[in-house]
């Protein structure tokens, strides 16, 4: 198992990469009175047939040759599941894919959601053939980062400058500390 | 809230400053696997560290960080590889944040092989 839900997210955002997507977008949201921990992670890649999205929740399937197994998936969903939460996937075929989990927020088995801005800037430095868009609420509260708009701003110049990496990181950092009044969770 | 008008003054900033840091043949790579295998064992640390460290160091010309996918070693995973243009690559296995920050002094600043973390020293059964 992953030790983090930030993790899980990083995984799976990973595969949507890999799916060749241009937009890959993030949800994770923190609802108090619903008691839910909502994570949703879609995007426009290359999709999946009915046959594929049905096997990808079982472990023992996976696409690559260097190893018989893949867990990312599963992983997210009995993460989910064993929370009293729910776990859903749906894709089309050269449309894209959609990762739906949802946690029982206070259930004593659900993970911590670990460093979830480090885990959105590794995305957006190491995958800049993507953009992304995360949305970050807590109850009411939200933000967005959206990398399309970052772009626009930045020009040529990389995300992965020191310079505007460092920028996306304290933007996450700062923006979560005032989205959720520091809550840890 | 943090906007993005900082990132514009950072933008007017570096405008001029800015070279094309493109990957060529004369940097050295530094692979770190991010599949499932790797980021469930603490591939995201080993990363950061790597990257951050590069950055402070200021070898950003020189040196590569980026990641890859499974490569088929998932027990020996974080798995990083250092490719040095001309060099036989080498391959570190079990790596953790403070392991990378010495094969960054050793292996990428000093130049020297950090054996004791190599897959070549690993006891294979």
């Amino acid at each position: 198992m992953m030790p983090e839900i930030s993790l899980n997210i990083l995984d799976v955002a990973e595969n949507s990469t890999r799916a060749g997507a241009k937009l890959v977008e993030i949800t994770v949201a923190a609802d108090v009175k619903a008691d839910t921990l909502t994570v949703i992670i879609g995007d426009d890649g290359c999709g999946m047939s009915a046959e594929m999205v049905r096997r990808v929740v079982d472990p023992f399937f996976t696409t690559r040759s260097t190893r018989k197994v893949g867990l990312g998936v599963p992983f997210l969903k009995f993460a989910a599941e064993a929370t009293g939460g729910s776990f859903s996937i749906t894709s089309t075929e050269g449309v894209g894919t959609t990762v739906t989990a949802v946690f029982g927020l206070t259930h004593i088995d659900r993970m911590p959601l670990g460093d979830i801005s480090e885990t959105i800037r590794l995305l957006v430095v190491y995958h800049p053939e993507s953009d992304f868009r995360y949305t970050y609420r807590y109850n009411d509260a939200s933000f967005v980062l959206d990398t399309r708009e970052m772009r626009e701003i930045l020009g040529d110049v990389p995300f992965s400058a020191p310079e505007v990496s460092d920028y996306i990181k304290e933007f996450l950092i700062e923006n979560k500390q005032e989205t959720d009044n520091g809550a840890e969770y | 809230m943090k906007t993005l008008a900082e990132l514009k003054a950072i933008r007017e900033k570096m405008q001029n400053q800015v070279s094309l840091r493109s990957e060529d043949h004369t940097q050295t790579r530094v692979v770190v696997g991010m599949a499932t295998c790797g980021i469930a064992s603490g591939a995201r640390p080993v990363l950061v560290t790597l990257s951050d460290l590069v950055q402070k160091k200021g070898l950003t010309d020189k040196i590569a960080v980026v990641q890859t996918g499974c490569i088929g070693l998932c027990q020996y995973e974080p798995i990083v590889e250092v490719v040095e243009p001309g060099k036989e690559k080498v391959t570190y296995i079990k790596m953790t944040a403070e392991k990378a920050a010495e094969v960054v002094e050793r292996h990428l600043v000093g130049g020297h092989v950090v054996e004791k973390y190599t897959l070549a020293s690993a006891d294979l059964k």
